[in-house]
């Protein structure tokens, strides 16, 4: 009987190691590229973990129908390894670990959200695995010197920037009085510090700052300090519980404010949720499928959309483009640095200079993409209710004229 | 600190209506788990959980083109099912045992339902749109929701026939007998595994009405289900068991006190303030109950 069962954990331990070591070269296998990925496909970010990992199928998909990667005279094709991070940092860090030394890999995607990305960074960093990710913007993910980390996106800090430099050029170049709202996160507090930055640029005050909590879904205490010091710039930042409520208590308190500028309205489907109640609201966003900008896979934004559309039965929200673009910006590194080393790959990595559809990517010194501006649109409704959102800054791409200020509710 | 709320009247009495509406929301949920607690001895932690099941009843509803409000109807009959299939599976496994335990199969509800919830509808923030409009007060200076004056309305009609249920119907008559000694209750004929599966489902049921609510006025998401629990147990606990005018004066009490710590300390501190304040009244009341004992000697 014992002896059995010793023979039994015997047998089974040689076929973890078996098991282990079958995968464990799995860096480039045959004419595959394996690149790994830690994403959140159960937990808070599952909805936009799932538009992550759309967004890269969608790309490894079409990079490898269109000829693949020539590499060495070679042609290899992009795979993706994924584990599921469970929206949680510390599994996100492990995944990470188990993806490099247990798998392998030696080519890394990013996860959704700033705070995996943060939780992932350090990993890679130590391994010296060269990462592309689409979804961590918080500043304070630059600014650590990282070497391996590249990220298509524009930094948080710049979100709502365009916001107050556009409410400040309507006033006629003169200050502003701006009211804040933000949750307390790494995402949120980036896109605050941003505001501060160009509140002090600009010369312009903030008279309310509040800060709001994970577990938000009431700010009306906040919107009763809006009605009654009346300030020129209303700005919050709260994921899509923060955009979802500002609307409806905004909406149901009949606060009037000449300006209303957030993030995650496009993840929070606001138009779709809230109707006409969230016409006129500014949203910040990295990309929008009416932006100009061209690429050999995708063509332009236009394409992309309908083409992600028909494959995944919705409009690409911009986390599913940025992280499409992830892949272009690893299909190029590959082939400048004509090989699969690290350093290398790296190095071409920090050499990048493409346009995508997404917009142009060139990485600074920490890593963040310097060449590609945030866009503002405002959500815009007709009269039988139907809404859109239309960009209105930066004015090259703005399909239609900021409508400024906002109507008092008594006039709507 | 921000004194802006003594500066202006008007937003003291604004901070006023605005707790005292979400107060008697809360109250609701409150008294459902003290009806339960009082009878089956057991703490709900997933008293949240089921709030928030209750909400996307309501919110499915509204999506296929059905007025939100009929949820207070719909779901209330729903989670009924749900607490008395709870209580067959898990409950009534754990109903005789000390409180720990059904602490912790609570809390593992909790945990289940919150996945679930999550696998089925998605992490997105999700709300229905009652359309109700504003009501101005004081020359436009106080506004409030009609959503959530509906809401407090509603909550108030519920809790009264609760009540009536519960001293004139033979049900009610059972629960209140089996609360106050089950082995006796049980001697003289009362079915107290059906009481406790009764109870348990109207727990449910109130939930289901107070998610449904919150789907109107507020917002819902799998993961939010916890500040409601917390915030009913320290309404019980202030209130004690078996105290109807408690219970609501207490949320009441908690919904002001919680709008002012917004104005005073900031949002961000609102729920936070809500934990301190239950952990200095379980302090307050250990020390209260050391007095007696010492007296007792």
């Amino acid at each position: 009987m014992k002896l059995s069962k010793l023979f039994l954990s015997f047998i089974s331990a040689i076929a973890i190691l078996f098991s282990t070591s079958v995968v464990s070269f799995a860096k480039v296998v045959g004419d595959k590229i394996v690149l790994g990925a830690a994403i959140s496909l159960t937990g808070k970010y599952s909805s936009n973990g799932v538009h992550t990992q759309n967004g890269y199928n969608m790309a490894v998909d079409r990079i490898n129908s269109m000829g693949g990667i020539k590499v060495g005279g070679k042609t290899y094709k992009f795979e993706i390894i994924y584990y599921d991070d469970e929206s949680n940092p510390k599994r996100a860090a492990q995944l990470a670990e188990r993806l490099i030394s247990q798998d392998g890999v030696e080519f890394m995607l990013g996860p959704y959200s700033s705070g995996l990305t943060k939780a992932i960074a350090p990993v890679t960093e130590k391994y010296g695995v060269p990462m592309v990710e689409a979804n961590g913007a918080s500043r304070s993910l630059f600014t650590k010197g990282y070497k391996y980390l590249f990220a298509v996106l524009a930094p948080a800090n710049l979100y709502l920037d365009v916001a107050i430099e556009t409410a400040v050029e309507l006033n006629g170049g003169k200050p502003v009085k701006i009211a804040q709202a933000f949750e307390q996160d790494a995402f949120s507090q980036d896109v605050r510090l941003g505001i501060l930055d160009a509140a002090e640029r600009t010369g312009s005050k903030i008279i309310i700052d509040d800060k709001l909590p994970k577990e938000l879904n009431d700010m009306a205490a906040t919107l009763v300090k809006v009605k009654q010091m009346k300030p020129d710039v209303l700005v919050v930042s709260g994921h899509t519980k923060g955009a979802l409520t500002a609307i409806r208590q905004i909406a149901e308190m009949k606060v009037d404010v000449p300006m209303l500028a957030m993030t995650h309205c496009d993840a929070a489907k606001l138009s779709k949720q809230h109707g006409k109640n969230s016409q006129y609201a500014l949203c910040a966003s990295q990309w929008h499928k009416t932006l100009t900008y061209k690429d050999d896979f995708f063509k332009d934004g236009m394409t992309y959309a309908a083409d992600f559309e028909k494959e995944f039965g919705y409009d690409p929200p911009y986390q599913s483009a940025e992280s499409s673009a992830a892949l272009l910006v690893f299909k190029d590194a590959f082939e400048r640095a004509n090989s699969f080393d690290k350093k290398k790959v790296r190095d071409a990595l920090a050499a990048t200079n493409m346009q995508t559809f997404y917009g142009n990517i060139k990485f600074a010194e920490g890593g963040q993409n310097v060449d590609k501006p945030m866009v503002l649109f405002q959500v815009m409704c007709d009269d039988a209710g139907k809404c859109e959102n239309k960009v209105v800054a930066p004015l090259k791409w703005a399909s239609a004229k900021l409508i400024h200020p906002i109507p008092k509710w008594s006039e709507r | 600190m921000d004194f802006m709320v003594f500066q202006y009247p008007m937003i003291t009495v604004q901070a006023c209506l605005d707790g005292i509406l979400l107060g008697i929301l809360f109250a609701l949920i409150a008294y459902g788990m003290a009806l339960q607690w009082g009878v089956m001895n057991i703490i709900n932690i997933a008293q949240g959980d089921l709030v928030i099941l209750g909400g996307y009843i309501a919110y499915f509803m509204y999506l296929y083109g059905i007025h939100p409000a009929w949820g207070v109807i719909v779901s209330p009959f729903i989670m009924y099912f749900v607490g008395v299939g709870i209580y067959k599976l898990v409950i009534n496994k754990v109903v005789d045992r000390d409180l720990f335990i059904s602490i912790l199969a609570t809390f593992g509800i909790s945990i289940l339902f919150m996945q679930l919830m999550n696998f089925a509808f998605g992490a997105d923030v999700v709300l229905a749109n009652s359309g109700y409009g504003t009501t101005f007060l004081f020359d436009n200076a106080v506004v409030l929701p009609n959503s959530k004056i509906f809401s407090a309305f509603i909550s108030i009609i519920f809790a009264i026939c609760l009540v009536i249920y519960m001293k004139k119907s033979k049900l009610g008559r059972a629960i209140r007998a089996t609360a106050q000694n089950a082995r006796a209750a049980k001697i003289l004929g009362v079915d107290t595994e059906k009481v406790y599966a009764a109870t348990f489902g109207i727990n449910a049921a109130l939930c289901g009405v107070a998610g449904a609510l919150i789907s109107i006025t507020f917002t819902i998401h799998p993961y939010m289900g916890l500040p409601y629990t917390i915030r009913s147990f320290m309404i019980v606990i202030v209130a004690g068991l078996g105290n109807l005018p408690g219970v609501a004066m207490s949320g009441m009490g908690l919904g002001v006190f919680e709008e002012f710590a917004d104005y005073l300390l900031g949002t961000e501190f609102r729920i936070g303030s809500v934990f301190l304040l239950l952990v200095l009244i379980l302090v307050y009341r250990r020390f209260k109950l050391s007095r007696k004992r010492e007296y007792l000697k």
